[in-house]
């Protein structure tokens, strides 16, 4: 805990430190960046502008999570759905955030739809390959034994399966929810009238820094509770019954 | 209480079983093996390590249905297998081991199991906190808690140190006597199957088939290490005769 607080003053130091040499219209010092955030927070467009923001990132995050755990655990555990999806799998897995955005936009309208359906498919695919590979390493003996007993499909997906695949499935959350934050904010940039993205690229335009600054840590404090308050708890529930390191 | 034309007998009859070999070929493991278990019957396979005990096993189970020959299991087809790895759930209690496999037992049921096996204590643990013998009760208890037609063991106390595995044989003895159940106990150990079976099916090495059949006398009841020895020559007798 000590540790942690000497590295996050040594971060605001070193911030203070670049905004006196840049100057304050390049990098703008810690102070002037709250002041601006506890701006915006008044008039109410700090609020509005998270919760755009964070409700995208909900609902592109749930879907990707969803389809791209079922297409992993269906390509894991069946050989012939592995051959069929996996080129699929590596063409949208190489396609590049920008070309999926611009296409949905393209072919979809700027419409809240497509922003959300480009975010998705961004996610979808590593979702797919880590839960598959999750799927891949399902115990065989345990699988025999829930057949022996004749457990129904509920209680095997419930209590067989999902706990094996709860390590891939945390690592998929992981990186997805930080990967999907960052690219809502390009789907709001390129297309949407509102959200942490959309500010971002109006104080672009007028060089604003610190509004810029001002967005990106409130919208990172945003993340961090979520992190701390959401993920970590849920991961420790997960493990219960794992034997605690002495 | 089984209704009419519900059979109570496990029937098989296997004609062969082959892996295919990773070089090529077709490797038989199981031959022309046929036997039949009466209801409340036990009987013990007994045969070398390696013969296809397992793999008998497996399909009587269902698990493996890439055999030429039929199985037909007794009444309802309800299973209770004990693996030669207790096959716990690890994030799931004890109790919630046995529940998962049984939803229906009682819980007058689960507690006698439980108090049977010396599992009253350790309910709420979780298997990685037990030790493998304690985690081979919960096995025998889940096994016996689905009230199966038919009782699949294989070698159910494998690698425990003797004492253990005495003991938990007598645990398992007093179970099978006071909830009668058909019951086929796969082992590399005659004396395990002296102590448990109505009567012993001896196995050839692979592919098996049945050399011979020993009925125990008194099954399940203690005796006399002198007693032990007399049923085990008669055993080594029957293999000699068989391989003549």
């Amino acid at each position: 805990m000590v540790a942690r607080l000497v590295s996050l003053t040594l971060l605001i130091a070193a911030w203070y430190a670049g905004s006196q040499l840049a100057g304050a219209r390049l990098l703008p010092d810690p102070q002037t960046v709250a002041v601006a955030i506890v701006d915006e927070a008044r008039s109410g467009a700090l609020a509005f502008n998270l919760a755009a923001t964070l409700a995208r990132v909900v609902v592109a995050f749930t879907i990707a999570m969803a389809v791209g755990s079922v297409i992993g655990l269906v390509m894991g555990r069946s050989r012939l759905a592995d051959r069929l999806g996996d080129p699929w799998l590596i063409v949208l897995l190489n396609l590049p955030a920008l070309v999926i955005i611009v296409l949905a936009y393209v072919w979809a309208g700027l419409t809240e739809t497509a922003a959300i359906a480009a975010v998705a498919l961004n996610k979808l695919p590593i979702a797919t390959v880590t839960v598959r590979e999750g799927a891949r390493s399902l115990d065989r003996a345990l699988d025999d034994m829930a057949q022996v007993f004749r457990m129904g499909t509920w209680t095997r997906m419930r209590h067989v399966i999902l706990p094996q695949l709860a390590p891939y499935l945390a690592a998929a959350a992981r990186s997805g929810l930080s990967l999907v934050w960052k690219i809502v904010l390009i789907v709001e940039l390129l297309g949407r009238p509102n959200g942490v993205g959309f500010e971002i690229g109006v104080a672009f335009q007028l060089f604003d820094v610190t509004r810029i600054l001002a967005y990106a840590l409130a919208f990172i404090a945003v993340m961090l509770a979520i992190e701390t308050f959401l993920v970590q708890p849920l991961e420790r529930h997960v493990a219960r019954w794992r034997p605690k390191p002495a | 209480m089984s209704p009419a034309g519900v059979r109570n007998r496990l029937d098989v009859g296997i004609k062969q079983k082959s892996f295919s070999a990773a070089s090529g070929g077709k490797l038989q493991v199981l031959g022309e093996l046929a036997f039949s278990l009466g209801a409340g019957e036990v009987a013990a396979l007994v045969g070398p390590s390696g013969c296809g005990k397992t793999t008998l096993l497996r399909i009587i189970a269902g698990l493996d249905r890439d055999y030429e020959g039929s199985v037909h299991l007794p009444a309802h087809g309800t299973l209770g297998m004990v693996f030669q790895e207790p096959r716990l759930l690890p994030w799931r209690t004890v109790e919630q081991n046995v529940r998962l496999a049984a939803p229906a037992v009682t819980d007058a049921t689960l507690a006698a199991l439980f108090d049977t096996l010396g599992l009253a204590a350790h309910r709420d643990h979780y298997p990685g906190e037990l030790s493998l013998g304690l985690a081979r009760r919960v096995a025998l208890a889940r096994a016996f808690a689905v009230e199966p037609d038919l009782l699949l063991l294989d070698e159910p106390f494998v690698s425990l140190d003797d004492a253990l595995a005495a003991r938990l044989r007598a645990e398992l003895a007093e179970l099978v006597n006071s909830r009668p159940v058909t019951t086929l106990l796969v082992t590399h150990d005659v004396d395990e199957a002296i102590e448990l079976a109505d009567r012993l099916l001896l196995l050839s090495v692979s592919p098996a088939r049945v050399l011979g059949e020993v009925p125990i006398v008194r099954p399940r009841a203690p005796r006399t290490p002198a007693e032990n020895a007399a049923v085990r020559d008669e055993i080594a007798k029957k293999i000699n005769q068989a391989y003549l």
